[in-house]
């Protein structure tokens, strides 16, 4: 069995600040991460590969740096990794490209696995576009996957209902958050996926210059003022002093 | 022309209100897409603003994202639409990208605007968990948005309004891959996004049946709604996915949001930011939560409940 998982490096959201005087948000700096429902799909490939047999291969298209991330992917598992480097312009048309010629270029594929989105943008287009570029079914939002020699099952949580869908291979599933518990590799395992490869492939080498078809003009930051009285003296006091604030402020009914 | 396609009649009404007013500043028709079986009849959507409502006759049973992407698609070649507004359920935005990329196109999802620049059609969405709005523009036609419900309000009904119908067959190919069972979700109907007050839990609650000390404190307050974080509807399945909030549940904007137990991940955050007042209750001091709260209080959520109730009680009394 041929597993594909593709991931991303993103910047940790949660600790994005809004600069005042520009209203923009401050990127520079910032911890960057795999973004954490693509490791929900690297943690899903290595136990069906654990299942069936076969090899887990990453795709990443963002920044050379990505690779010490990478690198964390192959430590859960994983057997090997491309990495594109591209720039993050925020055109979905142009990446999905490079992940299906990159995809391709590949010695087959049966599974391909996505998180449902990336946790920075948190566009879910990547999915849906890449199964559309592969020529492939797409099963989205997949909370569990049954996968067997020929075929598959997975359970879909559509929030209102839960639908099953059957397929055939290949087919591209975007996985959610709850499928699995990623597993924090020990340390041999880290140590052991220095020797896995990792290879840089140059976007040109892939398809020739893709036209963009949308562009971000604007990036505003949104910023949230909270008035972070935190109450922490004893408990009766604290709910006192929460409660009366609460009726100052008229939200009490 | 603007497209409009949902499989929801609620949703096509609210986006059909949007897309008139963005075809008639662009001097353009408006058509709605209806695929397959359909309770609605075509006139009503005249009637709120279409111009055309084009039925695509299908054998399909339900919502099938392959094949509905065919359709969709040859629904778009033959009206030569040139903006498609798709609903932004979770049918319509497996369905939008894919059909984005059919088209070789830009698509924006979960728009929280669109609007006319400069001749151009353009978009917001929030990014960044709600740190970020993001302003994009199309640089190549047809331009495929997806719209979330309640952005716009409907039209009136104008029963004096007329347009065309058309039925027509168009062709697909079937997708390997197919439904095996469809199971509808327990849903207790309950309205977290329009909610004035919301009690709403997290992990720090340890079993199902504490969750009545939440309660007994959403009594006391308007609405006694009840809401959630990710894990007590997704994983645990404590609460129905109507409670759910945050980037993939609701958004919600009370006007007291009491966050019960929840650490305060940043996509729990993304759905509650924009509550007029925030409380945290949380045993941990560290707890993120309390730095996108009004008011905290540091303690355990199983003390604490008991004695906010009595004070809130004895206050109101």
């Amino acid at each position: 069995m041929n597993i594909i998982v593709c991931a991303k490096e993103v910047v940790d959201v949660s600790e994005i600040k809004i600069d005042k005087n520009t209203n923009k948000p401050v990127l520079q700096g910032i911890d960057k991460k795999i973004s954490d429902i693509d490791k929900n799909a690297v943690e899903e490939a290595v136990r069906i590969r654990e299942k069936l047999g076969g090899k887990v291969t990453v795709v990443s298209v963002g920044p050379s740096e990505a690779r010490e991330y990478i690198k964390e992917l192959l430590a859960m598992g994983a057997d090997e990794a491309k990495i594109i480097p591209y720039p993050d312009t925020g055109d979905y048309n142009v990446v999905s490209t490079l992940l299906a010629a990159a995809i391709n270029n590949l010695e087959g594929y049966d599974i391909i696995l996505c998180g449902e989105a990336s946790i920075d943008l948190f566009s879910g287009q990547m999915g849906p576009r890449l199964a559309q570029k592969l020529g492939v079914p797409q099963i989205t939002y997949a909370k569990k996957i049954d996968a067997e020699d020929e075929k598959l099952t997975a359970d879909r949580d559509l929030g209102d209902k839960k639908i099953t869908t059957e397929s055939t291979y290949p087919v591209l599933l975007s996985v959610t958050k709850e499928i699995n518990e990623p597993r924090l590799p020990s340390l041999m395992e880290i140590l052991g996926a220095a020797n896995k490869p990792i290879e840089v492939v140059d976007h040109s080498s892939l398809v020739g210059e893709e036209d963009p078809v949308i562009e971000i003009i604007d990036v505003k930051g949104v910023s949230m003022e909270r008035k972070n009285i935190i109450f922490d003296d004893d408990l009766d006091e604290a709910v006192k002093k929460l409660v009366d604030n609460l009726a100052k402020d008229g939200a009490l009914g | 022309m603007v497209l409009i396609y949902s499989n929801d009649k609620k949703l096509n009404m609210e986006m059909l209100s949007k897309g008139r007013e963005l075809a008639d500043e662009l001097g353009k028709k408006v058509t709605v897409a209806v695929i397959g079986k359909s309770d609605t009849d075509p006139e009503e959507y005249i009637k709120q603003g279409a111009d055309k409502v084009f039925v695509a006759d299908t054998d399909l049973e339900s919502f099938k994202v392959e094949e509905y992407t065919e359709i969709l698609a040859g629904i778009i070649e033959k009206t030569g639409v040139e903006t498609i507004l798709i609903s932004s359920d979770k049918d319509g935005k497996e369905l939008a990208p894919r059909l984005a990329s059919m088209m070789d196109t830009g698509c924006v999802t979960e728009c929280t605007d669109v609007y006319i620049e400069d001749g151009n059609v353009t978009a917001e969405r929030i990014i960044y968990s709600g740190n970020a709005v993001a302003v994009e523009r199309f640089i190549k036609k047809p331009h495929i948005l997806t719209v979330p419900a309640k952005l716009f309000d409907p039209l009136e009904v104008d029963d004096s309004r007329s347009g065309e119908i058309i039925n027509e067959k168009v062709a697909y190919d079937e997708s390997p891959s197919k439904i095996l069972k469809v199971q509808q979700m327990e849903c207790e109907g309950v309205n977290v996004e329009d909610a004035t007050s919301i009690v709403s839990c997290g992990r720090g609650f340890k079993n199902k049946e504490d969750i009545k000390l939440a309660e007994e404190l959403a009594k006391l307050l308007p609405g006694e709604t009840i809401g959630c974080s990710r894990p007590l509807s997704a994983d645990l399945k404590w609460m129905t996915e109507d409670h759910w909030i945050g980037l993939s549940g609701h958004k919600v904007k009370p006007k007291i949001y009491i966050a019960i137990g929840i650490s305060g991940q940043i996509q729990h955050i993304a759905g509650m930011r924009d509550s007029d007042i925030i409380v945290a209750i949380n045993k941990d001091p560290e707890a993120l939560i309390f730095k996108s709260a009004d008011y905290g209080v540091v303690g355990d959520l199983y003390e604490v409940l008991p004695k906010l109730v009595d004070t809130i009680k004895a206050k109101i009394s």
